[in-house]
């Protein structure tokens, strides 16, 4: 998929880099999370209580971890795609864009798998 | 001429104000209240593989009337910047730019998020009232 003018392409100019994989990620992902966030939203929300029990058993349901896992991918990557973009609007110098962007990716690295871990243990049943 | 700085988006202060303008940037605002909310989507699923002191502990939390403001502010985020989010996908297929849809489908965002946010409440506080 090319985003290039005619004469963009005849030229040989357009994105150098890879500012337009990031754009359309970003809206992959935002358009995948708004049935996920919509079907967590409402789901959680019609528990009948939140005793640990029910909501691991809610957590562990093959179906749910399914869901969940893909929520917590597309959410923690949306947010990456997201915070880049403003860190890229409002951090200016290079050494300090550099140094936020990395730490972001590696927040958003933990939280993601800190979530999707949490997940597949309860629906592997391996929690204690 | 000396070199001069260039200017660098986004600009506040070149342009007259319009609401629109408060829209677009409540959807920046409330993605990045989302990403730190995120961190509470975390807690709970961990806690929840987690002990159960660890889990209580979370839920004194987030039951807290303090915690439940922030959840409640937390699920307005998230209505509106999925409403605005869809806004901005019609935009990128190219529709809706006119100034008369612009405007409508911006209050339509702001209509429609909150009646999401009062609809998950209310089925959230069923039984309690």
């Amino acid at each position: 998929m090319s985003l290039q003018s005619p004469l963009g392409r005849v030229l040989g100019k357009g994105s150098a880099k890879s500012g337009f994989h990031h754009w359309w990620v970003e809206r992959v992902s935002g358009a995948a999370l708004v049935p996920l966030g919509l079907w967590f939203a409402f789901a959680v929300a019609a528990l009948p209580n939140y005793d640990q029990e029910t909501v691991r058993q809610f957590i562990g349901d093959p179906c749910h971890a399914v869901l969940l896992v893909l929520l917590a991918v597309a959410a923690s990557y949306h947010s990456r795609m997201g915070l880049q973009v403003v860190v890229e609007d409002y951090v200016h110098g290079k050494g300090a864009k550099l140094v936020v962007t990395l730490l972001l990716n590696f927040i958003h690295a933990v939280l993601g798998v800190a979530m999707v871990l949490a997940v597949v243990r309860l629906s592997l049943g391996g929690a204690a | 001429m000396a070199a001069r700085e260039r200017p660098l988006s986004p600009h506040l202060q070149v342009y007259r104000f319009a609401y629109t303008m408060a829209l677009s940037i409540l959807h920046r605002a409330t993605g990045i209240a989302l990403s730190v909310g995120m961190l509470l989507l975390a807690w709970w699923l961990v806690a929840a593989a987690g002990s159960e002191a660890g889990y209580a502990q979370m839920v004194a939390c987030l039951g807290s009337l303090p915690g439940k403001v922030v959840l409640f502010g937390f699920s307005f985020a998230f209505f509106y910047h999925l409403c605005a989010g869809l806004r901005h996908l019609a935009w990128d297929l190219g529709h809706g730019f006119e100034k008369a849809t612009a405007r409508r489908s911006g209050a339509a965002v702001v209509v429609v998020s909150l009646v999401l946010t009062a609809a998950l409440w209310a089925l959230l506080l069923r039984g309690v009232a």
